[in-house]
């Protein structure tokens, strides 16, 4: 399903008059950059920068493909915090998808898509959502007689650079888990000559899509990312390291099963399978659909959906994780469950270090990339 | 005169990617294929793994309607394992499911089908005034001033006036087949921008029962959200207040908005209500337990069949007489491709046999589509909103047949009309307003048992795989927005040994099955079905989006396309 702009951006039009002619107003239009610049982890005091750069931006050229999919990743997108400014620049995205693709009204529409290309090649932002399935010749989706990884290849030789939005475009997603059958891969094995940033989740909260999008028109390139290409800015923090639900788990305070007494105080859900110490996602801070909740604050455990390869991986959902393949090093967080038996003020001694030690650990393994500017070229897709 | 050839694909404003071929003579479809062309597989991965899990997996065939896999796949381990969920868990799930009917309605009503029938750049010449006075005439909306639709009418002008028409581009504007005045497209276009508001809001129900939309958590045995009104991290009077609220909105809009647009739209075009029937058979397995999923007499929703457009009686509906066919679909099964298989011996085994890419036309392939035929006893089924209606109106349900009596007698037409494509579009929004009014009731029945001191939500009796039968099969059913759904798993030592799915939008996208019998799009396509210009088909636009495909929902299927372009290939 796809919903529509219903206030297109003139070609010649500057962000700041757009709003304008939308209604916005100058107040609500700061309101926004300065939630962008919390969110983007550049403090308050970046707002004026963003609101410069923002109402000088010129409409960017924009191409979103949706490939192997469920279209849960355009629903998320749609339903953002900020409505008002939030589908303004979807509205940018959506629009120069449109421009692009229908102005060609009448053609088939790789005969569109393929003007556009060639049009802006060089300038344009790539936004990808669903996998490629490389088995079998890409039989297994095919747009217009001709296969996802060819439509993909193509678009992705043009562009500036490319955000992957949703697990599907990060990695492959349920597509990709075992047995793969379709041979399903993400946007980053197809496209390796130019910077993908991975929006990670299925599906990601629509608010990082939005700051994204609005960190690329400010300052004209891709946020930095973390070794996976997801913007540091939102998959930064482990979900256990902003949980609300810590405290209790530096306590000792846990859900043994759920709906039991624990669970009706909002207790830690790490015994019945919360993945939230593996999981890098903003979830706790964002929050879902215009910050009503989120999974751990409705009661479910975290299934680890920002995390590469999470259907084989993070399963079975309801296993705690140092029984999971793969995820040793949480034994740390094992460790404190025995050590709390013995007195929760060393527990919490004991965790805080461990979770210190992990998380250096991890930066170390995994440098983080920094995203090429315009004209260096890119490494990404080949970490 | 020769046939001339159509092919209409990517079919747009659907969720998933959809190819249509047809055949027409003197402005009349003669024949039609329906063919989905991706595969996708989540049947295969789906085995070996923890059945609890089970749920999440389903869940991601599809991100719009994004809770009924979830549920019906709950209720497949439910049924495999015997557990009863707790009474509240039953009726969040209701509210939760009926939410997602109300939002999904509307949003495909606005977004999907009325551009079909509503003329964008008619409103440009409209009076606001006039406007304002049709819509003061139907509804009580607080938004029917004449100032408010003259704002719309020129934000659509500024619009229009840049050149750029977004996602109006490429429609067939001016077409004869448009037959509203510009006063009333008018009305529907302001409507279109709200409804995209709305929509975001209501749906925040899903986020605060689980946690999240799209796919919101679900678990086996009931639902994690705890319940609890003196603390602040569950179910309290705080979050029960927010639902409340968002109920009333979601009502509301549907009684003051939706529902009189679309009797004052559909009042132009009666001549829809004679064409586009098709299959005439129609199977609701029915939905929204008031008590246990397995009280099938408490469902609000009846289950049954009506055969050859017979409402004289309904026929009971028996899982076991389901089947899938693959004679005119890329798969092969172990017992050859005349086979029919009952899904525990269901089978999901890819073969393509199509054309090389890229195509001209698959019509005249013996196989053509990725989608498998299922069959109820031989026969094709067309689910969804109408068979839903249809199987209560006969089942002589009071409120189903008090609305549809209404709604017939406001368009002086009787009940022959309901078997057709405009027929399709009334019985969603009957349907709408019916489970729009039923979300309060089932409010007060959840808000009156936490009163009387119940809180339980989960059902923990089974949940340790050690307490499991050595093997297990269930059968989980739900009717989503889209039609009857049936998930069917087996389960072996602790682990999922098959599951097999068969979805609304398999149902009514089947091909031909083995006896040459077309599915429901392509029997309706060819029902007194008009193609006046086979440059601009509107007409098969019109009757593939009164079924409100949903491709991905075709699990064998993969969701491929920019639903965004109109790619129309006229041969």
């Amino acid at each position: 399903m796809y919903l529509p702009t219903e206030y297109p951006w003139a070609e010649d039009e500057s962000l700041g008059q757009y709003l304008e002619r939308r209604g916005v107003s100058r107040r609500d239009f700061l309101t926004f950059c300065g939630s962008m610049a919390t969110m983007l982890g550049l403090g308050e005091l970046a707002t004026p920068r963003i609101a410069r750069a923002l109402q000088a931006q010129k409409r960017p050229t924009v191409i979103w493909l949706s490939l192997q999919e469920c279209t849960g990743c355009v629903e998320s997108v749609l339903r953002t915090a900020e409505p008002t400014i939030g589908d303004v620049v979807l509205d940018v995205v959506s629009l120069d998808y449109q421009h692009n693709i229908m102005a060609a009204a009448g053609h088939q529409a790789e005969a569109a898509l393929q003007d556009s290309i060639a049009k802006n090649k060089g300038e344009y932002l790539l936004v990808v959502t669903g996998s490629i399935p490389l088995a079998d010749d890409g039989i297994y989706t095919t747009i217009g007689g001709r296969t996802a990884k060819t439509i993909l290849e193509e678009a992705g030789k043009g562009a500036k650079a490319v955000i992957a939005i949703g697990a599907c475009a990060h990695w492959g997603n349920i597509q990709a888990a075992r047995p793969n059958p379709t041979g399903a891969v993400g946007v980053s094995e197809v496209v390796k000559d130019r910077p993908v940033v991975n929006i990670a989740g299925c599906p990601p909260i629509g608010d990082v899509v939005t700051a994204t999008i609005v960190h690329f028109l400010t300052f004209n390139r891709l946020p930095a990312l973390d070794y996976d290409g997801r913007p540091l800015f939102a998959y930064g923090a482990r979900i256990h390291d902003q949980c609300p639900r810590r405290a209790n788990f530096d306590a000792g305070q846990f859900v043994e099963e759920f709906d039991d007494e624990a669970a009706r105080k909002g207790w830690c859900l790490y015994h019945v399978g919360c993945k939230g110490p593996a999981t890098y996602s903003p979830c706790p801070i964002f929050l879902w659909n215009t910050r009503t909740s989120w999974p751990i604050g409705a009661g479910h455990p975290c299934l680890g959906c920002t995390e590469r390869n999470f259907w084989d991986a993070m399963t079975p959902f309801y296993g705690r994780l140092p029984n999971v393949a793969g995820f040793g090093v949480e034994r740390y967080a094992d460790t404190l469950g025995a050590a709390l038996a013995i007195g929760a003020t060393a527990g919490v001694a004991a965790h805080a270090i461990a979770t210190g030690v992990h998380q250096v650990r991890e930066r170390r393994k995994l440098p983080v990339v920094e995203t090429p500017t315009k004209g260096e070229g890119g490494s990404h897709g080949q970490h | 005169m020769a046939s001339t050839k159509v092919v209409v694909d990517p079919i747009t404003r659907i969720e998933g990617h959809l190819r249509i071929e047809a055949q027409a003579d003197n402005g009349r479809i003669t024949n039609a294929w329906a063919s989905s062309t991706q595969f996708r597989g989540i049947e295969i991965i789906m085995q070996g793994r923890d059945p609890r899990d089970a749920w999440a997996f389903t869940q991601r065939i599809c991100g719009v309607c994004t809770v009924v896999h979830a549920v019906a796949s709950c209720r497949a381990v439910e049924d495999a394992l015997d557990i009863t969920i707790p009474a509240n868990a039953n009726i969040i799930r209701n509210l939760i499911h009926g939410m997602q009917f109300v939002q999904d309605h509307v949003i495909h009503f606005y977004h999907l089908h009325a551009l079909d029938w509503v003329d964008v750049v008619s409103a440009l010449s409209a009076s606001p005034a006039d406007t304002a006075a049709i819509a003061r005439q139907i509804s009580p909306w607080p938004n029917n001033s004449e100032t408010y639709f003259r704002e719309v009418q020129n934000r659509v002008k500024t619009f229009v006036g840049s050149g750029q028409l977004g996602i109006f581009t490429n429609g067939y504007w001016g077409h004869t087949a448009y037959k509203l005045p510009p006063a009333v497209n008018l009305l529907a276009v302001a409507h279109y921008l709200e409804a995209l508001d709305w929509q975001r809001d209501v749906i925040r129900l899903h986020t605060i029962f689980g946690g999240k939309n799209p796919h919101p958590n679900f678990l086996v045995g009931g639902m994690a959200s705890a319940i609890n009104l003196e603390d602040t991290a569950t179910i309290n009077a705080e979050r029960l207040t927010d639902i409340h609220d968002m109920i009333q909105r979601a009502q509301r809009f549907v009684e003051q908005v939706y529902w009189p647009d679309l009797v004052a739209i559909a009042g132009f075009y009666k001549d829809w209500a004679a064409i586009g029937g098709g299959t005439g058979n129609y199977l609701a397995c029915g939905e929204f337990p008031e008590t246990d999923v397995r009280d099938l007499d408490s469902l609000y929703l009846p289950r049954g069949i009506v055969l050859n457009k017979d409402l004289s009686k309904v026929v009971p509906y028996d899982q076991e007489k389901v089947k899938e066919y693959i004679s005119s679909s890329w798969y092969e099964y172990s017992k050859g491709d005349d086979a029919g298989l009952h899904p525990y011996e269901g089978e999901t085994k890819a073969k393509y046999a199509g054309p090389p890419t890229p195509w001209t036309y698959l019509q005249g392939e013996k196989k053509y589509s990725w989608m498998k035929a299922p069959r109820y006893d031989g026969r094709p089924m067309e689910v969804g909103p109408l068979a839903r209606m249809l199987v209560a109106y006969t089942a002589g349900h009071k409120d189903v047949r008090e609305m549809v009596t209404a709604a017939l007698g406001k368009l002086g037409v009787g009940p022959a009309a309901l078997f057709s494509t405009l027929g399709r579009t009334a019985a969603r929004g009957i349907e709408t307003v019916l489970l729009a009014r039923r979300l309060p009731v089932w409010y007060d029945k959840l808000v009156e048992r936490i009163k009387s001191g119940d809180v339980r939500t989960f059902d923990n009796s089974k949940w340790d795989p050690a307490k499991w039968p050595a093997k297990a099969q269930g059968y989980g059913y739900l009717d989503a927005p889209r039609g009857a759904l049936g998930h069917w798993v087996q389960i072996e030592d602790q682990k999922i040994s098959r599951y097999q799915c068969v979805v609304p939008s398999t149902w009514n996208c089947s091909p031909r099955d083995g006896q040459g019998v077309p599915g429901p799009y392509e029997a309706a396509l060819v029902d007194h079905h008009p193609l006046v210009d086979p440059e601009r088909p509107i007409e098969i636009l019109r009757t593939i989006h009164s079924f409100d495909p949903c491709m991905a929902c075709g699990v064998h299927v993969l969701d491929a396309t920019g639903r965004e372009v109109t790619s129309v290939r006229v041969q």
